[in-house]
């Protein structure tokens, strides 16, 4: 099969320029979803998937500040990798004739070539799971967590080898031509490059100079920047016009996971409601008449999405002494309702922090119900699902 | 060396894939990550490549004019696409039922949201051209 392959700009400047931007930003992307594994908590178990056998950054308990970690490290994970896909695109088209081309006979450039379905297969599998993942559809079935987990390692696999394999060539590459003259080149004095792998022989004439096609694919990444910042920047969320998270309900911030979704009967969140501390019990009136503390924190899920918000209510290290465990080794918290986010272990640092608290109230009102009404927690840093709502129980541990 | 390289990160690869493994409850989800692991290459490479690269060839056709159009029908194209890909769940309500269960909130909004973006996005660009061919003619071009 013999494809004729037209673009006058496809070379191995261009596929050198993509691979150096996607070089310099993919680790970040890497870096920021391995973090997040660990701000689960794998000490306790609660990191998911569970057991991924050495395939982690070393584990450290995740701390309280500053703050907005969380928000940062999941924030930037989503909203890179976001931005990065008309990049990934770009750099695809631009190799696109080698995947036509047959398979070398030498049994060692074989097994190269086959592992670009590592770094290609990788890749793409990451932005879809992640992107279906963000926008609450679940079609694909399976564990997100786990398959995204993994399919970053087979990923990191593939980009380790690929790396090794073309580096040189990527520096041949950036060095053929000047990228300041390239800026400066119009389509009128666009050419081909010399012949060469990548180039094609017979391409039609330009319709677009190289520095056009790296703006648009800039372009491209813009336009998905501005549409997903505003996920995660409180002024700014009415800009994500095509996320789940660019609209809120009038006057209200984001949920994650309504009442109504809880499965909670309503009586459970009633009248009847204790707070269980093991040592003691407390109705909702008795917990608010301990000291309250006000503390303005973000509140961020794993979807890479965030807010900040004034939370009001007990300090938790102020539970932890009426508990009669001033200095607990680990807390956990239970909810009302039953499911795989129910309960949530809290390490000693998390437990003290002074803005820890068990939210009775914010933005000066009382909780709603989705928010987790009469009680949730709220830990700076701490990510979005382990800020546990309608808290049934906290079990202090020494 | 280069043999131990390429072993080597095929076998990371291959200890990757034993997470799967070591949970026994994700045992029956296996074959249907691997489909879609080779579905999203093989859609990629054999379907959506090949589609934007014959519309691309279709953009060939349009009219020769003093301001060539093929970049003012591109570059709307292209950011319709991208976001279309990107934002398609919700564009198309797929797992709209999950998604007010998490959020409270609909994507009724998202389809006609984007058509209005699509739009701007081709009024911004039918003006910039409008724009070049008045300042061409203007000069005297």
């Amino acid at each position: 099969m013999r494809i004729r392959w037209r673009s006058p700009i496809r070379g191995p400047w261009l596929t050198s320029v993509l691979g150096l931007v996607l070089l310099c930003t993919l680790p970040v992307v890497i870096v920021t979803g391995l973090l997040d594994w660990i701000a689960y908590g794998p000490r306790f178990g609660q990191a998911i998937p569970a057991d991924v056998g050495g395939l982690h950054l070393p584990v450290f308990d995740w701390p309280t500040r500053p703050a907005w970690l969380f928000r940062l490290t999941q924030g930037l994970h989503v909203g890179l990798g976001i931005v990065l896909v008309p990049v990934v695109l770009a750099k695809l088209w631009s190799v696109i004739p080698k995947l036509f081309t047959a398979l070398p006979r030498n049994p060692l450039k074989a097994l190269e070539r086959l592992s670009l379905v590592l770094l290609v297969g990788g890749i793409l599998f990451e932005i879809v799971t992640g992107l279906l993942n963000i926008q609450y559809d679940y079609v694909f079935g399976f564990s997100f967590y786990a398959a995204h987990y993994v399919g970053a390692w087979v990923f990191v696999a593939g980009f380790v080898l690929h790396v090794a394999l073309k580096l040189p060539a990527m520096v041949r590459g950036l060095r053929s031509r000047s990228l300041r003259a390239e800026l400066r080149t119009p389509l009128a004095g666009t050419r081909p490059e010399p012949p060469g792998e990548l180039v094609a022989p017979e391409p039609d004439p330009p319709t677009m100079s190289r520095r056009g096609a790296l703006a648009v694919v800039g372009g491209g990444a813009l336009l998905l920047a501005g549409l997903t910042v505003g996920q995660s920047v409180d002024a700014l969320r009415p800009t994500a016009l095509l996320l789940p998270r660019g609209r809120t309900a009038p006057g209200e911030f984001p949920v994650n996971r309504t009442f109504v979704a809880s499965g909670i009967a309503p009586a459970a969140i009633g009248e009847a409601w204790r707070l269980d501390l093991g040592a003691v019990r407390l109705t909702r009136a008795e917990l608010a008449a301990l000291p309250q503390h006000t503390a303005d924190l973000p509140i961020a899920c794993v979807e890479g999405w965030s807010t900040e918000q004034t939370w009001t209510g007990v300090r938790l290290r102020d539970l932890a002494a009426l508990a009669g465990v001033p200095q607990p080794g680990s807390a956990v918290v239970e909810s009302v309702e039953a499911g795989p986010f129910a309960r949530a272990t809290l390490t000693s640092a998390q437990v003290l922090d002074p803005d820890s608290l068990l939210a009775l109230r914010v933005n000066g009102a009382d909780l709603s119900a989705d928010h987790g009404f009469p009680a949730r927690v709220i830990v700076p840093a701490l990510p979005g699902v382990h800020c546990t709502k309608w808290v049934r129980a906290i079990g202090f541990r020494t | 060396m280069r043999a131990a390289g390429a072993l080597g990160c095929l076998a990371l690869g291959a200890y990757a894939a034993t997470i799967l493994v070591r949970d026994p409850t994700l045992w029956p989800s296996i074959p249907w990550m691997l489909v879609w692991f080779a579905g999203a290459l093989l859609l990629h490479d054999l379907v959506l490549f090949p589609l934007y690269a014959a519309a691309d060839r279709v953009l060939r056709m349009l009219p020769a004019t003093p301001v060539p159009l093929v970049n003012h029908v591109r570059l709307p194209l292209l950011g319709a696409g991208l976001t279309l890909l990107v934002y398609l769940p919700g564009i198309v309500r797929q797992g709209e039922p999950t998604a007010i269960a998490a959020t409270g909130l609909g994507q009724e909004p998202h389809l006609a949201r984007w058509l209005w973006l699509v739009a701007a996005m081709a009024a911004v660009s039918a003006l910039v051209w409008v724009v070049r061919v008045t300042t061409r003619s203007a000069a005297g071009g």
